[in-house]
């Protein structure tokens, strides 16, 4: 039988391997996609939450805004990392060091 | 009896497409593998979403992610590299460290999910989620809704601004 423990473990290895994504990578646009992994393994949790404990459709609602926040995100996320490119000619991540100390 | 078991391969199938395709993503070399690799993570979590009974948010996560955040992305690579350089290779650095740091973050979530006893109450029986939906937007969630369309306002301003020539 398939239950809630099945899916969180589904989230939490997302989530684990965004957070490899994000630490391993040095390309901007490879950091974003480890980003995305990791929103989708919250809303995975919020959803399975919704099914197997609350038994109403709040965990529902609360994904549809983490995909609104998602889809913002992306689009001012690629807006940086374009005017960094240009300014740049690179997207790597530790070129962008002009404020370091 | 037996059309459960069938429901848990195809549960399982869906949960191993979601993670292999998810483990491309992380470990891929190339970028383009990385991004049909997210395409594959999309499709196994809208499947996983159907399997909860989330039938309205299995589509949104079509539309948007599939249709919207990975032509962004595409389109991010395609802007930032030039044309002809075709492998797209990307580099990794502190892969040792990351990959134990991972493992324990991994290891403290899963201990903490079977140590718990989540409250169990009554699962919601599958049924369509849609119109139930936009009630309760217009309803009880009316609020964050309008906040969250004037968020999205907000950032296509600023992400046009960001990208404009000459905007410094």
């Amino acid at each position: 039988m398939i239950g809630l423990t099945h899916y969180l473990v589904i989230s939490a290895a997302l989530f684990s391997l965004g957070i490899m994504c994000v630490l391993t990578r040095k390309n901007a646009v490879s950091v974003l996609m480890g980003i995305e992994l990791i929103l989708n393994s919250a809303n995975l949790n919020l959803v399975a939450f919704s099914k197997y404990t609350a038994g109403n459709l709040d965990g529902q609602l609360f994904a549809v805004f983490t995909i609104i926040v998602a889809a913002a995100e992306a689009a001012v996320a690629l807006a940086i990392v374009l005017s960094m490119y240009r300014l740049l000619r690179s997207v790597n991540l530790d070129r962008a060091d002009t404020l370091k100390g | 009896m037996n059309a459960n078991l069938v429901s848990q391969g195809i549960f399982y199938f869906f949960a191993a497409l979601t993670l292999g395709s998810a483990a491309v993503v992380v470990f891929s070399r190339s970028l383009i593998y990385s991004i049909f690799g997210l395409l594959f993570t999309f499709f196994g979590v809208a499947a996983l979403y159907v399997f909860l009974g989330a039938d309205f948010l299995a589509a949104t996560q079509m539309v948007i992610y599939v249709g919207g955040i990975l032509v962004l992305l595409l389109f991010g690579v395609m802007l930032t590299h030039k044309l002809y350089d075709l492998d797209l290779k990307t580099e990794t650095f502190q892969v040792i460290p990351a990959l134990l740091l991972v493992a324990a973050v991994f290891g403290t979530l899963i201990l903490a999910m079977t140590r718990t006893t989540w409250f169990s109450g009554a699962v919601r029986q599958p049924e369509p989620t849609t119109a139930e939906i936009g009630k309760l937007f217009m309803r009880e969630y009316i609020l964050p809704f309008e906040v969250a369309s004037v968020f999205l306002l907000i950032a296509l301003i600023g992400a046009a601004m960001i990208v404009r020539k000459g905007a410094e």
